[in-house]
């Protein structure tokens, strides 16, 4: 029983891990430069399939069949999600904040269509399975795994944390939160802040991308139906419940929000009869839709909010 | 093939128009793009559905499918839902928009509202698709190989008295003209002693009632489900922005060449793309046309 409680926890942690770095990711685009990206889940997913085509076993009808090891995925995951990032942010950053949420939007349904509707590629509705988890030979219970698995997400986590904290303090950070409080002063001072908004922009989607590896390496299974809209949803409740500008409050959010989706999801599943599956979800995205208006509405600044920020050289 | 898939997209794109005139009018008054406009379709189309299991859909009348009674349920289903359109921003955006919040903050909370609407659907009605009626009707061939059914047609010939009604409104009657002083320019309308509130009342309980006439409309054609507002969702704002914001023969125009433009690229490319085809749409007008096709005046 004890036992039962622990792993559960540890899996919960890794997920929690995985979608808090992309809310990292939406922090960057969203917190500190004021970028309105409603297709985080296009972003995840577009790392999440290059990984699972590039390192999934053989199988019959499936285009991909690479078999390559599993850095290779990771990488890769991030190259691709960094150039597609790249490429719409060509078209689309100059956009005004809401337009720019309309073609994000836009643009993460096309690319789940793309996943459904893609077979030789994608594998379709039954998506991709058998992809391989690293190390997965080293550990005998999945328990063991679990825990190696958080260990490694820990670990790119802090690693994603202390980098953008570095580069937020950095003239770099300093010009993007620039141009989210008053672009035109931004411009006036000689910087380009379509440029800025775009490299912004680039960075966090190729944090989801990164995470999007990660939950299919980690899961060994993806499928388009883990990147349906409600996953940007949920991003944002994160970033917005922890509080958007501050990497602590997105980290905080993530496990918040993720809690009260678990369990909500737990306690649905005990009270709701099976055959009311269908209205048992819809009170699960409800509820994260009540949690995202009312803390606008209540505690905008969120759970923690945004910190002062100088220069790292300036004496405190 | 071509003129049938015109000939659908003139049906749906009347059905796009409705819901877009909504969305244009709350882009250029209230400076906002309402993400939660698609769910008072749905909400339109299921008032509706709720009145037509108490008294029914009444007897086919003629050659359409129906009799007075949808109508009268579209009617009542545009009055509740028009009030449900000002409830929400009475709850939600009002609130933010006199805390002064950002404008964009009021896009995530229309999503945020979005998901509360749709997914209460869900509570109530669950997944699966309903009809309003089970008639069966028999499709015309009008034209050589061009098949309509007596319901589209009505469908259509109501939906242009709806517009004709609201340009009479706008050209001719005082909240009309306010409306479209607010569209044109906010601060110098406020100076000139409009009552903003006023106007913004009036932009609400227009737009959840042509939604909700535009959902029943869908929903006659041939079926409800809780998605059938959010799958039109980017074919309204890409309608909404063709034709130039906060215009009414523009919204009319862009539905219709997104209705068009949907219908006629399923000839060539896979019906499972179908969704994407009006963000296309929409990506090419932000592009090329980011005024809209018509706009005559300077927006920011």
């Amino acid at each position: 029983m004890l036992t039962g409680i622990f792993s559960y926890l540890v899996f919960f942690a890794c997920i929690v891990l995985l979608l808090g770095l992309v809310t990292l990711g939406l922090n960057l685009q969203w917190g500190f430069t004021g970028l309105f990206n409603a297709g985080v889940a296009g972003f995840y997913a577009i790392g999440a399939y290059t990984h699972a085509i590039l390192t999934a076993a053989p199988q019959l009808n499936f285009l991909g069949n690479f078999g390559m090891p599993w850095i290779v995925g990771v990488m890769a995951a991030m190259a691709t999600t960094a150039l597609a990032a790249w490429l719409i942010g060509l078209i689309t950053i100059r956009l005004r904040g809401d337009y720019l949420a309309i073609a994000t939007f836009g643009i993460a349904v096309s690319i789940q269509l793309v996943t459904l509707n893609w077979e030789g590629l994608t594998g379709g509705s039954q998506g991709v399975t058998r992809i391989p988890k690293p190390l997965s030979g080293v550990f005998d219970t999945p328990l063991a795994y679990n825990l190696w698995y958080f260990a490694l997400l820990a670990a790119v986590v802090a690693l994603v944390y202390w980098a953008l904290e570095r580069i937020l303090r950095s003239p770099w950070g300093r010009v993007l939160r620039a141009i989210r409080e008053d672009e035109t002063a931004v411009v006036a001072l000689g910087k380009s802040a379509q440029r800025f908004r775009l490299e912004a922009f680039v960075l966090g989607s190729t944090l989801m991308g990164l995470a999007g590896a990660l939950y299919v390496s980690f899961i060994g299974f993806v499928s388009p139906f883990d990147f349906l809209p409600i996953v940007t949803f949920q991003i944002w409740a994160m970033l917005i419940v922890g509080g958007s500008g501050n990497n602590k409050g997105a980290l905080l959010g993530a496990l918040v929000v993720w809690a009260i989706w678990a369990a909500s999801g737990a306690a649905v599943a005990k009270l709701v009869p099976p055959s009311h599956a269908a209205q048992g979800a819809a009170i699960q995205v409800i509820l994260i839709g009540l949690v995202l208006v009312l803390m606008l509405l209540f505690r905008p600044r969120g759970l923690v909010g945004e910190q002062a920020v100088v220069s790292r050289h300036a004496p405190d | 093939m071509i003129w049938q898939a015109l000939a659908d997209g003139i049906f749906t794109g009347a059905i796009i128009a409705l819901g877009a005139i909504g969305v244009s009018f709350t882009l250029q008054i209230m400076r906002f793009a309402n993400f939660a406009h698609a769910e008072l379709l749905t909400w339109g189309a299921y008032l509706a559905f709720v009145f037509v299991l108490f008294v029914g859909p009444g007897t086919p009348t003629g050659p359409v499918s129906f009799g007075w009674q949808l109508l009268a349920a579209a009617l009542l289903a545009a009055a509740l839902t028009a009030l449900l359109a000002w409830a929400v921003d009475a709850l939600v955006f009002r609130r933010l928009l006199s805390r002064g919040a950002h404008p964009l903050t009021l896009v995530f909370a229309a999503f945020g509202a979005a998901l509360v609407l749709r997914h209460l659907i869900v509570l109530f009605w669950g997944h699966d698709s309903r009809f309003y009626t089970r008639e069966l009707q028999m499709a015309y061939e009008v034209l050589p190989g061009v098949r309509v059914l007596p319901d589209q047609v009505f469908i259509l010939l109501l939906a242009l008295a709806v517009v004709a009604a609201l340009w009479l409104f706008l050209t001719y009657s005082r909240t009309g003209m306010a409306m479209r002083a607010m569209a044109e320019n906010p601060s110098l309308a406020q100076s000139c002693g409009i009552e903003v509130d006023a106007v913004i009342r009036t932009t609400w309980l227009l737009s959840g009632a042509l939604a909700a006439l535009a959902g029943v409309f869908a929903g006659l054609t041939p079926q409800i489900h809780p998605e059938i507002g959010t799958n039109l969702l980017l074919a309204l704002f890409a309608a909404a922005i063709l034709g130039g914001t906060g215009s009414l023969p523009g919204a009319v125009v862009g539905g219709l060449l997104v209705g068009i433009a949907e219908n006629v690229s399923l000839i060539w490319i896979n019906p499972g793309y179908k969704q994407a085809m009006p963000f296309l749409v929409l990506l090419f007008v932000l592009i090329f046309f980011p005024q809209g096709l018509f706009s005559e005046k300077e927006h920011k």
